[in-house]
């Protein structure tokens, strides 16, 4: 990792036939940060992500994340990152436990496994649900058993999209204070989101809108940009409005 | 390909399995069900059709091609009516399925060599079950007048010594059940039908609750993801095979003539196959429901078209021409083959190579396509 970046992006492009979803993005991550990803539907907010993850490849451009270039090594990239769905991603059907030792074997964790699923149990005080369905937990414990599940394998860029969609104040409190001792440990975390009051959690964020970067920064840096607005739900209305 | 994901894959299917007790007892009792009931129900060889007489002449000769008729199994006189009417009104309300009329004068006519006449009353309605019975009605009369002939001939002719002797012989199925006929189609149809289906659904289930989504940004490569999915199923898939066999063999006397190894063998192939099949499914839809629908529009060519229970020498050639494309088609020739009539891969290869081509071709169309849609 390069200068203490843990991605790095570069007039990233991605056409979908004659669809520009992305269009020449340019930014980068520190280690450790927790960076929002912003920005209304169709923004090429997810297809930004996708291609972090290595999911999709880049029409052109460069992204390095966690160390690999995501078109040459995307293999590397999905060892290296921890995702959360909006959705969770969680079989409901089995347990807490079971949830656990399938994402962990999965990403080849063996003689590790049994203190690794300890561990998440303890840090996203999941106590003593292992023995649980997943399908009958709470919002909030399910949504910090997806977080569990994504950060056995120890990685160091995590991405959380939607994380607290449909998860209650408390629960989102609780998850939030989660994220932040994650970052003071040395993870970077990169989140999308439509909750404004989150926003200002971010240490930084990118504004994206129809496939560019309209605007990049610390919160307070990004407010500046645009003088007229007292908070960042303003900036986000009034880009949304430039945008229809 | 990493064999410890794989594992790991496998494991949670089979947890996922065992705990949706409801689906597991419907895989293993469905085959043994349906056996039962085509295995007892579907008779396509009627006998015993049930028979009035109206018998005008009452004499020593009509008795005898009375007795003639009910001796070829086909026809089981239930009883004797008065009238010509009442005989048709008998087959009418549908206490009998058939009715002999024989005239009043009938051994007069026969001792005077004139031609007499015998009517018999067939319920053509389902034309298959009435088939056999007329066909026996025909054979008896054929007899008789050969018979009738010789007597006023004079020529000498002893029972079973006709001028010309055809004897049809029946080979691997010589009692002509139907039942033995069934038993390896229902392994096929099963195997199909049930594999489709279950396939189908277990990846969109996958995509609608967003877990497909979370396996993609793992390590598990595309292929290790397909090759879990369908591993316990293929498992599943030869447990049912092993029932319906089993069950065949012991409760309906099923014979199993050629080599089990290749029947599991073909039948391990033809699982691939409609796999492959279901995942193509799959990767079309988007919601359980959807691929339900579409695993049914596969089902009714699969039972009509691949010769299960019609005989495809019968069908209009774009109708058997279609058929071909089905694997069902090219398996219930495998089956019936090593199971009726013993015979091996020196007699199905072209079956066993069109197999071969399905389960290639479906898996890799269903991998491709995989691959497209999860980007």
């Amino acid at each position: 990792m390069s200068d203490g970046l843990a991605v790095e992006v570069k007039n990233l492009v991605r056409h979908f036939g004659p669809v520009k979803a992305v269009d020449g993005i340019t930014f980068d991550i520190r280690t450790r940060e927790i960076f929002g990803i912003l920005g209304p539907n169709g923004s090429g907010k997810t297809t930004t992500i996708r291609m972090l993850c290595g999911l999709l490849i880049p029409t052109s451009g460069t992204a390095v994340v966690a160390g690999s270039d995501v078109t040459t090594h995307p293999e590397r990239v999905k060892s290296a990152i921890g995702y959360m769905s909006q959705a969770f991603g969680l079989y409901g059907d089995l347990t807490v436990e079971e949830n656990l030792r399938f994402y962990g074997s999965v990403y080849g964790l063996d003689k590790e496994l049994d203190a690794r699923v300890a561990w998440a149990k303890e840090r996203m005080m999941l106590g003593e649900l292992g023995p649980r369905i997943a399908g009958k937990l709470s919002g909030g414990q399910r949504q910090r058993l997806a977080l569990g599940c994504s950060l056995l394998h120890r990685p160091t860029v995590l991405f959380l999209d939607e994380p607290t969609a449909g998860v209650d104040p408390a629960a989102r409190r609780l998850f939030w204070q989660i994220i932040r001792g994650l970052a003071a440990e040395g993870t970077t975390i990169i989140v999308t989101t439509h909750y404004m009051d989150e926003a200002e959690r971010f240490d930084r964020l990118a504004f994206l809108s129809r496939g560019h970067l309209t605007a990049y920064g610390t919160p307070t840096e990004v407010k500046r940009t645009f003088p007229d607005a007292s908070n960042l739900e303003d900036i986000f209305v009034q880009l949304q409005e430039r945008d229809t | 390909m990493s064999l410890h994901r794989l594992w790991a894959m496998l494991l949670k299917e089979f947890i996922q399995m065992r705990r949706d007790r409801g689906t597991l007892g419907i895989l293993l009792v469905v085959p043994i069900m349906q056996l039962t009931i085509f295995g007892y129900a579907i008779r396509q060889d009627v006998r015993n059709l049930p028979t009035v007489v109206y018998d005008a002449s009452r004499t020593q000769e009509s008795r005898a091609l009375v007795q003639r008729f009910d001796a070829t199994g086909n026809f089981r006189i239930r009883g004797e009516v008065s009238s010509y009417a009442e005989a048709l009104r008998r087959v009418d309300d549908g206490r009998a399925r058939a009715a002999i009329v024989i005239d009043a004068d009938y051994a007069r006519r026969i001792k005077r060599g004139r031609p007499a006449e015998v009517q018999v009353l067939v319920d053509a309605t389902d034309p298959s079950a009435s088939q056999s019975a007329i066909g026996a009605a025909q054979l008896v009369g054929q007899t008789s007048n050969v018979r009738i002939l010789a007597q006023q001939t004079g020529a000498k002719l002893g029972e079973g010594r006709m001028p010309l002797d055809v004897r049809v012989r029946p080979l691997y199925n010589p009692a002509l059940k139907s039942v033995l006929f069934i038993v390896p189609g229902i392994i096929g149809m099963i195997l199909s039908n049930i594999l489709v289906i279950i396939t189908a659904m277990a990846v969109v289930r996958e995509r609608e609750t967003g877990t497909l989504e979370q396996l993609i940004v793992t390590p598990l490569t595309r292929t290790e993801i397909m090759l879990g999915k369908i591993g316990p199923y293929v498992l599943v898939g030869l447990v049912q095979m092993t029932t319906v066999l089993i069950v065949g063999h012991f409760l309906f006397h099923v014979p199993i003539r050629g080599s089990v190894l290749l029947i599991y063998l073909m039948a391990l192939l033809f699982i691939v196959a409609n796999l492959g099949l279901g995942l193509f499914i799959s990767t079309l839809v988007t919601r359980q429901a959807q691929a339900i629908q579409l695993a049914f529009l596969f089902m009714l060519p699969n039972v009509l078209l691949s010769g299960f229970m019609f005989p495809r020498e019968a069908m209009p050639k774009a109708a058997a021409a279609f058929g071909m494309l089905l694997p069902l088609t090219h398996f219930l020739q495998v089956m019936r083959g090593i199971v009726l009539k013993g015979v091996g891969l020196e007699a199905l290869w072209p079956q066993c190579l069109a197999l071969v081509g399905f389960s290639v071709l479906f898996i890799t169309f269903s991998t491709l396509r995989f691959h497209k849609e999860l980007g």
